[in-house]
């Protein structure tokens, strides 16, 4: 059934549009255009002398410094070294940090004794207490382990208490209503309902890793990418340098990978 | 078995919320709590399944649960309240998990409530892939899994839109024709209250004081929408209530 009145008066003009919008979408191209394009330019930059080599070397003489990396095998050896510190330190700050996080997030007194410590020494730069890593932890790969543990620790229990903290009440009340045992409620209703604010934590913390993966190789550290980009930088090996930031953000790009896989898997239960 | 309210009387801080509530709830009876909101029902209900604990006064169990039942007084609440990341089916074991049942038991009971709520096909599922109405149905079978002595619903088809509120309420009522279970039902809906209760119970504004008591004897299959004697219960009721809705909407709320 059609509305005869409308059909009569055909003489308006349509409604203009005015919705749509704000709603940015992944488009994958543009990504690697921009990625090869900016490259390309820094490239001709420098062969054609736009960009003086002085400021910075070029992307093929990065390049090279690499290849020069693989063929003496060095990188294995760096990389070894510096995965090793990133796995140990994350690794252990994130479960100590879900750890104390989720007491926070439980017990009136951790919450009361430790949230405002938690405050007060996460802003400070973990590099400051350098020296005394080196004190506390010995010369070795315990004062490297330790200074990724701190810097990945905090944020991990700011995002853990977080999380529990605006785990749905009802949901809770729920599982005490059917009589559900304090270590279930705990366990599968509070865990779980707190594990998107965890895994984005881990995000944050695997990029403080990274940050710190280079303060912490600072402290006599013979192989490490961090320990080759203070080398490269305290000789002036620009290009060397260059080599060593892109193999930290490499290693970034993959870290942020993998939790992108966990977060899919863990949370597929959302939409 | 039955529920007995004696004197129940509760404040949030300086509010008294609830004043001298004294109550049955007989076996195999719905017993619907009806009230302007903020007057404290699902306080009240709340404390019928010791969720909350009241100022003075107490609920009282007379008789035992019967020997199968696994969690005597059950709710339903108005928001579902499933856990989303498990399915339908982990639903209904989550509350099965903490009780002594091999496998292969709790297998049939979540298969056997499941058939009941006509919801086997939907066992795999998450909560985010059901409808308002699918989602209650899940709720009202996990609440069935463990075999309640009273069931205590919290406005459970209130945030359902109006087809899926009727369609739930003809599955309750159905239900209830089968099993003759026990409920306490809070609602602020008449119709509802009028098609479900054996006895509606009206509580003022707050604080929540028992004005009325209103006992329907005829059976819930005759009770059809088009219904003269129930129409007139219905706006007796409203008129009870008019002038309380009115005040309590002029109220601030600062609940909790």
């Amino acid at each position: 059934m059609s509305d005869k009145s409308v059909e009569d008066t055909l003489t308006g003009k349509p409604v203009p549009f005015r919705g749509g919008g704000f709603l940015p979408r992944p488009k994958k191209i543009v990504a690697p255009i921009v990625f090869i394009g900016l490259i390309a330019f820094w490239e001709w930059g420098c062969r054609t002398g736009f960009i003086s080599p002085l400021i910075l070397p070029a992307p093929s003489e990065a390049f090279e410094a690499f290849m020069n990396l693989v063929n003496t095998g060095l990188l294995w050896q760096h990389l070894a070294a510096s995965l090793q510190r990133l796995l140990i330190g994350w690794f252990s700050g994130t479960m100590l940090g879900i750890i104390v996080g989720t007491l926070i997030g439980l017990f009136s007194i951790a919450r009361s004794g430790l949230q405002p410590l938690v405050s007060a020494i996460f802003p400070i730069p973990k590099i400051a207490l350098l020296p005394l890593f080196i004190i506390w932890f010995g010369i070795g790969e315990g004062s490297k382990v330790a200074t990724i543990l701190f810097g990945t620790f905090f944020p991990t229990v700011i995002a853990t208490y977080g999380g529990i903290d605006n785990v749905d009440r009802g949901l809770i009340r729920m599982g005490q209503s059917f009589g559900l045992t304090r270590m279930s409620i705990i366990r599968k209703v509070i865990l779980p309902g707190a594990l998107p604010a965890i895994l984005s934590g881990t995000r944050i913390s695997a990029a403080i890793a990274i940050i710190l993966l280079v303060a912490a190789e600072m402290i006599a550290a013979e192989y490490g990418i961090g320990a080759y980009i203070l080398i490269a930088g305290s000789l002036m090996a620009t290009d060397q340098l260059i080599t060593g930031v892109a193999i930290l953000s490499c290693l970034g790009l993959i870290f942020a990978w993998i939790i992108g896989r966990a977060e899919k898997y863990f949370l597929k239960w959302r939409a | 078995m039955d529920l007995n309210l004696r004197n129940i009387t509760h404040r949030y801080d300086e509010v008294e919320v609830l004043r001298d509530i004294n109550l049955d709830i007989k076996q195999g009876q719905i017993v619907c709590i009806i009230g302007p909101s903020g007057c404290g029902k699902s306080t009240l209900l709340r404390m019928i399944g010791g969720l909350e604990r009241p100022a003075s006064g107490e609920v009282l169990q007379l008789g035992d649960p019967p020997a199968d039942c696994l969690n005597p007084l059950t709710y339903i609440f108005q928001d579902f309240a499933l856990l989303p990341w498990r399915t339908v089916e982990g639903n209904i074991s989550l509350v099965l998990e903490n009780h002594p049942l091999d496998a292969a038991a709790r297998e049939e009971i979540i298969a056997d409530v499941l058939a009941r709520t006509k919801l086997s096909d939907f066992r795999k599922a998450y909560p985010r892939q059901l409808s308002g109405g699918m989602k209650q149905r899940v709720a009202i079978a996990r609440a069935l899994s463990v075999r309640p002595a009273v069931l205590l619903m919290d406005e459970p088809l209130s945030a359902l839109d109006s087809q899926t509120r009727e369609l739930l309420m003809d599955d309750l009522v159905d239900l209830w024709e089968k099993e003759n279970y026990t409920a306490a039902y809070v609602t602020h809906n008449l119709a509802e209250a009028v098609r479900l209760g054996h006895k509606i119970v009206v509580l003022s504004r707050r604080p929540g004081e028992i004005r009325d008591i209103v006992e329907i004897a005829m059976p819930l299959s005759d009770r059809t929408s088009e219904n003269l004697e129930l129409e007139a219960i219905q706006k007796r009721l409203w008129n009870l209530m008019r002038d309380e809705a009115r005040a309590a909407d002029m109220e601030l709320v600062d609940e909790r």
